[in-house]
C-alpha cells in the first residue's frame, strides 16, 4: 500500500467528512486542484486497498436511543474462534467483533462483540441469541455495560506527515 | 434538543449507512429510491447531521492501513481514586476513547497511536503516572461487520 502526497490530502481533506451538496467531490476537487474525475479515481483506488471502507453516514447511537452498549465478551476454543467469530460478527445487531489476546488469568475472553441497544434488556436479548450461535463452543461469557463516555474525540491522521 | 424521526428519516438514515457510489452525484439514487429530489435528500442530512443523529457524513477509513496504531486497554480503578486516574488518563493525547464499564476492569480505552512502539510506550506511561496495570488487548482479527444501526 502507498500513500502518495495527493492520496495524504484528500484523506486530510475528507476525514471531517463531505460537504453536503449534490456535487461534494467536485467541490472537495476544487481545494485540492484536481479534476473530480482524479479525486474520483484515487477514492475508488483507495477503496480498492481497503483504505476506504466505505462513504456513508455515522449514525449517533444515543441520539436514536440506542442509549445502552454492552461489550459481550466469550471465552472461546482458540480452535474454533474465528470460524464463530465470523459468525457473531454477521449478525446484524454486531457492532464491532474482534478476537483479542487473554490476559491471564485477570481476564480469559478472547472474543469481543459489541452490541446496541434501546435499553439493558434489549441489549441481554441481543446477547442471548449470541450465546445460541456460540453454544458449547462457548466456556464462559460476561457483559460490560458501558455507564459513562469518559473521552471521545475522532481519529485524526496528523497534518505532519507525508 | 429533541425531535421525533419521521419515517422516511429512520428510511434514510439507514440507507446513509450503505456505500455510497463514488459518483459526481452520489445522493442522486438515495433520491430515486426514496422519492424525493436530490437536493431534498441532502437538506435531510444536513438536518439531520444538524440535530446530531448523524455525527458525520464521508469516507470511514481504516485508520491502521494509514499507518496508525491502535490498541484496546483496560484498568482496575479503586472508585476512591477514580477521578483523579481519569483525569491522568485522558490527559494523554493518545486516549481516543474512553468508557467507564460495570466490571473490576472498569475503565475501557483506546490507544491511538502513529506508531505501533507508541502504544507500549504510552500505556507505560499512563502505568507510572496512576500507579496501575494496564492491560492491553490489541485486536488479535477484525470480524467484519455490516456496521449499522436500524433507526
Amino acid at each position: 500500500m502507498t500513500l502518495d502526497t495527493k492520496d495524504r490530502a484528500i484523506i486530510e481533506a475528507t476525514q471531517a467528512g463531505l460537504p453536503l451538496v449534490p456535487q461534494p467531490f467536485a467541490v472537495v476537487a476544487e481545494t485540492l486542484d484536481m479534476s473530480e474525475n482524479e479525486l474520483l479515481a484515487r477514492l475508488k483506488s483507495l477503496k480498492a486497498q481497503g483504505i476506504i471502507r466505505r462513504i456513508g453516514a455515522a449514525p449517533n447511537h444515543y441520539r436514536l436511543g440506542m442509549t445502552a452498549n454492552g461489550m459481550s465478551v466469550w471465552d472461546i476454543d482458540d480452535k474454533v474462534v474465528d470460524e464463530l467469530g465470523e459468525q457473531v460478527g454477521s449478525l446484524s445487531f454486531v457492532t464491532h467483533c474482534y478476537r483479542r489476546p487473554r490476559a491471564l488469568p485477570m481476564w480469559r475472553y478472547n472474543l469481543f462483540a459489541m452490541v446496541h441497544g434501546d435499553g439493558r434488556e434489549e441489549v441481554l436479548i441481543k446477547r442471548d441469541r449470541i450465546a445460541d450461535l456460540l453454544g458449547d463452543a462457548c466456556r464462559a461469557s460476561d457483559i460490560l455495560f458501558s455507564t459513562r463516555i469518559l473521552k471521545k474525540t475522532g481519529m485524526r491522521l496528523s497534518g505532519q506527515k507525508g | 434538543m429533541t425531535r421525533d424521526l419521521s419515517k422516511l428519516d429512520r428510511q434514510l438514515i439507514n440507507r446513509l449507512q450503505d456505500d455510497l457510489p463514488l459518483v459526481s452525484n452520489p445522493f442522486e439514487t438515495i433520491g430515486d429510491d426514496l422519492g424525493l429530489s436530490e437536493q431534498e435528500i441532502v437538506d435531510k442530512v444536513r438536518q439531520l447531521r444538524d440535530d446530531g443523529f448523524l455525527t458525520r457524513f464521508g469516507p470511514f477509513f481504516d485508520a491502521e492501513a494509514l499507518g496508525g496504531a491502535f490498541c484496546l486497554c483496560a484498568m482496575s480503578v479503586p472508585e476512591n481514586r477514580f477521578e483523579d486516574v481519569l483525569t491522568k488518563v485522558n490527559a494523554h493525547a493518545e486516549v481516543a476513547h474512553n468508557y467507564e464499564r460495570d466490571h473490576k476492569l472498569n475503565m475501557w480505552f483506546v490507544l491511538a497511536t502513529e506508531s505501533r512502539g507508541d502504544i507500549m510506550r504510552t500505556a507505560k506511561e499512563i502505568e507510572h503516572d496512576t500507579g496501575l496495570e494496564v492491560l492491553l488487548f490489541p485486536k488479535k482479527r477484525e470480524f467484519f461487520v455490516g456496521f449499522r444501526v436500524n433507526a
